[in-house]
C-alpha cells in the first residue's frame, strides 16, 4: 500500500525513466526467452536491413541483432551492477570507519583516496589493462575500486556530518559501541543520499564500461556487448545504416531513465527534509 | 595575506607529491609486469648476447631505484624511449599527435566555455521558466549520451545522409588551418555538447546558490533593482565557482577526448594510447599516461589555486 502510495505522488518524468529502466531489465532478466536466436549465432547475411524476420536487422557477422541487443542488455547490466555494489561495500565501509574512527585510520585512507582521484579515471583503467591484461575480473577489481574511492568521499562526509548530532552523542554515552553507532545512527541517516548516488553510480560506471568496450578494452567476444556492438558495426554507418546506433541508443535510454527517477528521489527526500 | 600564501604553496606541494606519486606509480606498474622485458622486446629466438646486449642498454642489470632516476631524468630531457612494435622514438610519435589532441580540445572548450556560461546564467536568472525546463532535460540527456552515440548519430546526418562534412577527421602537417578546421567540426560538436552540459548546470547552480543567499535577499529589501542585483551582486561572486568548473571540465575534456577520437579516428595522443594499450606497447602507454595525467593533474591544480585565490571565505579563515 505504501509503496502503490509513493508510485502515485510521482511526476510524470519519474514515471517515464521508471517505465525506461523497467523495459531494459525486462529485456535482460528474460533475454533467453526473448531473444529468437542464440546469443553468438550466425543466422544469416552481413549487415541485413531491419524487417524479414529479423526486428533490428544482422550485424557484422550475420548476426541478429535484437538478440544481440538483449543478451548485451543482461551481460552488462550484470557486470556494471556487480561493479556499483563491489564499490559500494568498499567505499561505505571505509568512509564510516574513516568518520567514526578518525584519527590514523582517516588520514591513511584519505591520502589514497586523494591519490587516486587525482588521477583521471580513464587513463589508470587503460594503463592497468595493459599491463594486467583485458578480462572480465580485471576490469571488475579495476572499475569497483576506482569508483570506491568517489563512494568512500560521500560516504565519509555524510557520516561526519551525522557523527556530530546530538542523538549519536546520546548513543555514545548511553554506551554503544561503534558498530552499533555505525548500523543504528549513522547508516539510517545518511541512506537517502547513498540510494541516489548508486543510481548515479550504476549510470557513470554502466557509461565507463560502455565506453572500454568501445575501445576494445572492456567484455570480450563473443559475449555480447552494447559498448564493442557499437564498436563492431560502426563501419556500417558509412553504408547509410542505423546498425551501430541501436546500441549506442540503448545505452543512452538506460541512462536517462536511470537519471529521471534519481532526479525525482532526490528531490523528494529534499522535501521529506524540509517538512 | 600571509595564511593565503601558505594555502596556495601548500596546495601546489600536494600537487608536486602527486604527480611524483603517479610518476612512481606508473613506472613500478610497468616494472611489476610479469617476465622479462627483453624477451619480450626481442622475441623468443633472440641470441643470448643480444639479449644482454639490450638488458644492458635498457639498465635491466641495475637496481630498481636507480632506473626509476634515469627513467626520470630521460622523461625529463624529453626523450620517453622506443616503440617496442616499430622501435620509433616515442617522444617522436607522441609529440605531434598531443599537438593534435590539444587541439581538438582548445576548438571544443572555445566554443563551449562562453556558451555554457551564457546558457546557465539564463537558466539561473529565468529559473522555472520554459528556457530552464528545456536547458535542464537536454542537458540531462546530453550528460547521459555515450560520446559515441553523438559522434555517430552526427555521421549519420552530416556525413552520410547529407555529405556536407567530412566522418572521418584526418589531419596531416600540409593542411592549412581552415581546413583543419573543417575536418574537426564533428568531433569538436560531439566533444562540446558533453562537457557544455555539465558547465551549463553547474554555472546555474552556483548562480542560483548566490541569488539565495541573504545579502542578495538584503539588497531586494532595501529596493536596489534587479539589474544592478544580478550585475553587481550576483555575477562577480559567482565568478570563483564558475571559473573553477571551467577548468575542471577542461581537464576532463582532455581526457575525455580519448573516445571522440577513436570514433573520428583522429590522429591523437588518445588514439595512439588505445593503440599502444590493445598492442601492450608499454613505452608508449607510459609515456602517453604520464601526458595526460599530468596535464589533468595541472589542470586540477590550476582550479584549486584559483578558487583559493578568488574565494573570499577562504581568503579570510585562519
Amino acid at each position: 500500500m505504501q509503496f502503490l502510495r509513493t508510485l502515485r505522488q510521482t511526476t510524470i518524468s519519474a514515471r517515464i525513466g521508471m517505465a525506461m529502466v523497467l523495459i531494459t531489465l525486462l529485456a535482460a532478466i528474460l533475454a533467453p526467452v526473448i531473444a529468437p536466436y542464440e546469443e553468438a549465432e550466425v543466422v544469416a547475411d552481413v549487415w541485413l536491413p531491419p524487417g524479414d524476420g529479423h526486428l533490428l536487422g544482422t550485424d557484422q557477422l550475420g548476426r541478429d541483432l535484437f538478440t544481440r541487443m538483449v543478451y548485451g542488455a543482461r551481460n552488462t547490466i550484470a557486470i556494471a551492477l556487480l561493479i556499483t555494489c563491489l564499490a559500494f561495500l568498499v567505499g561505505v565501509v571505509g568512509g564510516l570507519l574513516a568518520a567514526t574512527m578518525r584519527g590514523w585510520v582517516d588520514m591513511l585512507l584519505s591520502r589514497i583516496v586523494d591519490v587516486v582521484m587525482a588521477f583521471p579515471a580513464l587513463i589508470l583503467s587503460l594503463m592497468v589493462l595493459s599491463i594486467m591484461g583485458a578480462s572480465i575480473p580485471v576490469l571488475i577489481i579495476v572499475i569497483s575500486l576506482l569508483d570506491a574511492t568517489k563512494v568512500y568521499r560521500l560516504a565519509r562526509a555524510l557520516a561526519m556530518d551525522i557523527e556530530v548530532m546530538e542523538f549519536v552523542e546520546a548513543a555514545r554515552l548511553s554506551g554503544e559501541g561503534t558498530w552499533w553507532i555505525i548500523t543504528k545512527e549513522i547508516l539510517p541517516n545518511a541512506l537517502p543520499a547513498l540510494i541516489a548516488e548508486f543510481g548515479l553510480r550504476f549510470c557513470f560506471i554502466f557509461l565507463f564500461i560502455s565506453a572500454l568496450s568501445f575501445l576494445g578494452l572492456g567484455i570480450q567476444p563473443p559475449a555480447a556487448d552494447w559498448g564493442s556492438m557499437v564498436r563492431d558495426n560502426a563501419g556500417a554507418i558509412s553504408f547509410d545504416m542505423m546498425t551501430p546506433l541501436w546500441p549506442a541508443g540503448a545505452i543512452a535510454f538506460l541512462t536517462i531513465g536511470i537519471n529521471l527517477v534519481v532526479d525525482w528521489f532526490l528531490h523528494r527526500s529534499a522535501q521529506i527534509r524540509a517538512r | 595575506m600571509d595564511s593565503l600564501k601558505k594555502m596556495v604553496v601548500k596546495r601546489l606541494a600536494a600537487g608536486a607529491v602527486t604527480v611524483l606519486v603517479v610518476s612512481i606509480l606508473i613506472f613500478v606498474g610497468v616494472e611489476a609486469l610479469p617476465g622479462d622485458p627483453a624477451t619480450a622486446i626481442l622475441g623468443q629466438q633472440a641470441t643470448p648476447e643480444n639479449l644482454a646486449a639490450l638488458r644492458k642498454e635498457l639498465k635491466l642489470d641495475m637496481p630498481p631505484h636507480v632506473r626509476y632516476f634515469s627513467w626520470v631524468s630521460d622523461v625529463a630531457r624529453g626523450d620517453l624511449g622506443r616503440s617496442l612494435t616499430n622501435q620509433r622514438p616515442v617522444a617522436e610519435m607522441i609529440g605531434w599527435r598531443f599537438s593534435n589532441t590539444l587541439f581538438l580540445a582548445l576548438a571544443a572548450a572555445t566554443v563551449a566555455v562562453p556558451l555554457a556560461i551564457l546558457l546557465g546564467m539564463l537558466a539561473a536568472l529565468y529559473r522555472e521558466s520554459w528556457l530552464d525546463k528545456l536547458l535542464s532535460i537536454s542537458s540531462l540527456s546530453a550528460i547521459s549520451f555515450p560520446e559515441f552515440f553523438v559522434g555517430y548519430i552526427l555521421i549519420a546526418i552530416f556525413a552520410v545522409k547529407l555529405g556536407i562534412l567530412p566522418g572521418v577527421a584526418s589531419i596531416h602537417s600540409g593542411m592549412g588551418f581552415g581546413q583543419k578546421l573543417l575536418a574537426i567540426v564533428l568531433p569538436t560538436i560531439t566533444l562540446m555538447l558533453v562537457v557544455l552540459a555539465h558547465m551549463m548546470r553547474m554555472t546555474r547552480a552556483a548562480i542560483i546558490g548566490i541569488l539565495t543567499s541573504p545579502y542578495i535577499e538584503m539588497a531586494k529589501l532595501k529596493g536596489v533593482g534587479r539589474r544592478r542585483i544580478i550585475y553587481h551582486h550576483a555575477i562577480p561572486n559567482a565568478l570563483a565557482p564558475i571559473i573553477n568548473v571551467v577548468i575542471m571540465d577542461l581537464a576532463w575534456l582532455v581526457v575525455g577526448v580519448v573516445v571522440v577520437e577513436v570514433v573520428f579516428v583522429y590522429p591523437g595522443l588518445g588514439q595512439l594510447l588505445v593503440d599502444a594499450v590493445s598492442k601492450r606497447d608499454l613505452p608508449v602507454v607510459q609515456a602517453s599516461g604520464l601526458i595526460f595525467a599530468c596535464t589533468y593533474i595541472l589542470l586540477n591544480l590550476t582550479a584549486d589555486v584559483l578558487s583559493i585565490l578568488t574565494n573570499p571565505k577562504l581568503r579570510t579563515a585562519n
